[in-house]
């Protein structure tokens, strides 16, 4: 029996892209938040974290309704940028970065309010902008927040299946991801192939998260 | 000439306190700001090194205005040019002594000029280690020449030495004198132990609920009531003892406990905890070098 690879390679390349969006969105999000004082900021606090505790497959109901050609949204990306979200590689890491976005930016978000505001104000005393400060003072000190928040998001983005379902299907080297596939074996009655899709899962899911808990203890010690 | 002019109304521990200060400094002059906590003295630093918005204000320091809330004049922190030393010290621990440093380094000239301010604090020595593995006082050393790297005309010292034990805060007050002279900044240092005060600065501001009630050299200042023929002393009672007709009080005066006798009438109300003065007059104490 010959296992497709195709589903594993899919799956961490999805997990890798949206990783590395989450951390260009995720970074600016958590500091508007962790600096907030505006009343919207729980408002967008529970709209973020909506992924949390919603089905995944409402998340991809409204996707799939959004990113459908035939309506405003899926139209005019398609019309304007030739983006088709819907069934596409494309529209599985948008709609993932929305899925995986709280895992991200809460971990950020709780490493940024918990570093002294002394060290940013020094910073700026010693002449330095607030970006230069951002990348050279706080981002180097809540590594392992920013490490949890990759982890977490890498890690959840593997671990979905609902929200894949709903605006992906399962279409083979475009959607069918590792969790897609399990369930494409089971249908198909290929008990062999499920065990090895999900063993490898599994494995993976467990090492990723031992090598963050290894990782963390290192870098806190480091300080 | 330094002038500053601030208002803010601000939220204390103990409550609602207007700030509202008026004062100037002379350049090259060593300040204090002094008085109880909550009266208001870091705010007043942050807000000369625009960390912190005013109400209204208006801060001169030399010909450059820094603030004018009236003319919407604000200039960022970072266009100030000022030495600011934390509470905390904020040394950003990702760095060592040295990239400490080096982050604060703005010329050429300032980064061939490390070595030399290593080795006037004797950090030396320190300089490949990280910052939170250091001693209070090696801390507080690095956090003083960072903040003087660029060599700030102006040099902010928000309780420097607070955390350190006597013997280490009488060698830093030493070290901080040393450097303000022979960079020549106009330092303004918030404290509230009479002892560095004394020792360091030449103008005093008092602060007491967010406003200016004293401005003089130091001798001016506190020698009204604290300096005298007369000898007084604060302390804390521990202990009081019936013996016979009199009473004998333990009082915890510094570091030294001392003993002295009290009438009945002294007593009354009188229990251990209680803050009480002790004076004698018409003394002639007898001085000698420890």
């Amino acid at each position: 029996m010959a296992l497709d690879w195709q589903p594993i390679w899919l799956t961490l390349q999805l997990a890798t892209v949206t990783t590395a969006l989450l951390l260009i969105i995720g970074i600016p999000v958590a500091l508007w938040l962790a600096n907030a004082t505006s009343r919207f900021k729980p408002v967008v606090e529970a709209i973020i974290s909506l992924p949390l505790v919603l089905p995944p497959s409402v998340l991809g109901f409204y996707l799939l309704l959004a990113f459908s050609p035939s309506r405003a949204l899926g139209k005019f990306l398609s019309e304007n940028f030739d983006l088709q979200l819907v069934f596409s590689f494309a529209g599985l890491v948008v709609g993932s970065i929305i899925y995986s976005l709280p895992f991200m930016v809460q971990p950020v978000q709780a490493g940024l309010e918990a570093i002294p505001s002394s060290l940013k104000e020094a910073s700026y005393t010693l002449g330095k902008s607030k970006l230069e400060t951002l990348l050279k003072v706080i981002l180097p000190n809540i590594k392992p927040s920013l490490l949890t928040g990759m982890v977490l998001s890498f890690a959840h983005t593997i671990g979905e299946f609902g929200l894949v379902l709903m605006i992906g299907g399962n279409i083979p080297d475009q959607t069918r991801v590792v969790s897609i596939a399990i369930y494409h074996e089971v249908e198909t009655l290929d008990y062999a192939s499920a065990h090895i899709y999900s063993f490898i899962l599994l494995i993976l899911a467990f090492s990723i998260l031992l090598s963050v808990y290894l990782l963390n203890k290192r870098l806190v010690k480091a300080f | 000439m330094i002038q500053i002019q601030i208002q803010k109304s601000l939220l204390m521990a103990e409550g609602k306190l207007n700030l509202d200060v008026d004062f100037r400094l002379e350049m090259g002059s060593f300040c204090t700001l002094y008085g109880k906590s909550g009266a208001g003295k870091t705010t007043i630093l942050k807000i000369l090194a625009g960390l912190v918005q005013p109400d209204a204000g208006f801060i001169q320091v030399n010909d450059q205005v820094w603030l004018d809330t009236a003319k919407n004049i604000n200039l960022a922190p970072q266009k100030r040019n000022i030495g600011f030393v934390f509470q905390d010290y904020a040394l950003f621990p990702n760095m060592t002594v040295r990239e400490n440093l080096v982050y604060a380094a703005q010329s050429k000239e300032d980064l061939s000029a490390i070595d030399d301010l290593l080795q006037r604090a004797s950090l030396l020595s320190l300089a490949d280690r990280k910052p939170l593995t250091l001693s209070g006082g090696q801390q507080q050393r690095v956090a003083l020449v960072r903040a003087l790297v660029r060599k700030p005309p102006i040099l902010l010292l928000d309780e420097p030495l607070s955390a350190l034990d006597l013997e280490m805060r009488q060698l830093l007050q030493d070290q901080i004198y040393q450097l303000h002279k022979s960079f020549g900044t106009t330092t303004l240092l918030v404290s509230h132990q009479l002892s560095e005060i004394y020792r360091l600065s030449d103008q005093i501001i008092s602060l007491d609920k967010g406003k200016v009630i004293a401005q003089g050299p130091p001798a001016e200042i506190f020698g009204k009531e604290r300096l005298s023929s007369k000898i007084q002393l604060v302390g804390e009672v521990l202990a009081i003892k019936k013996s016979d007709v009199i009473y004998i009080l333990d009082v915890l005066i510094g570091n030294n406990i001392i003993k002295t006798v009290a009438t009945e009438d002294e007593v009354t109300n009188l229990q251990p905890g209680d803050t009480v003065t002790v004076f004698t007059k018409a003394f002639n104490p007898i001085i000698k070098k420890r």
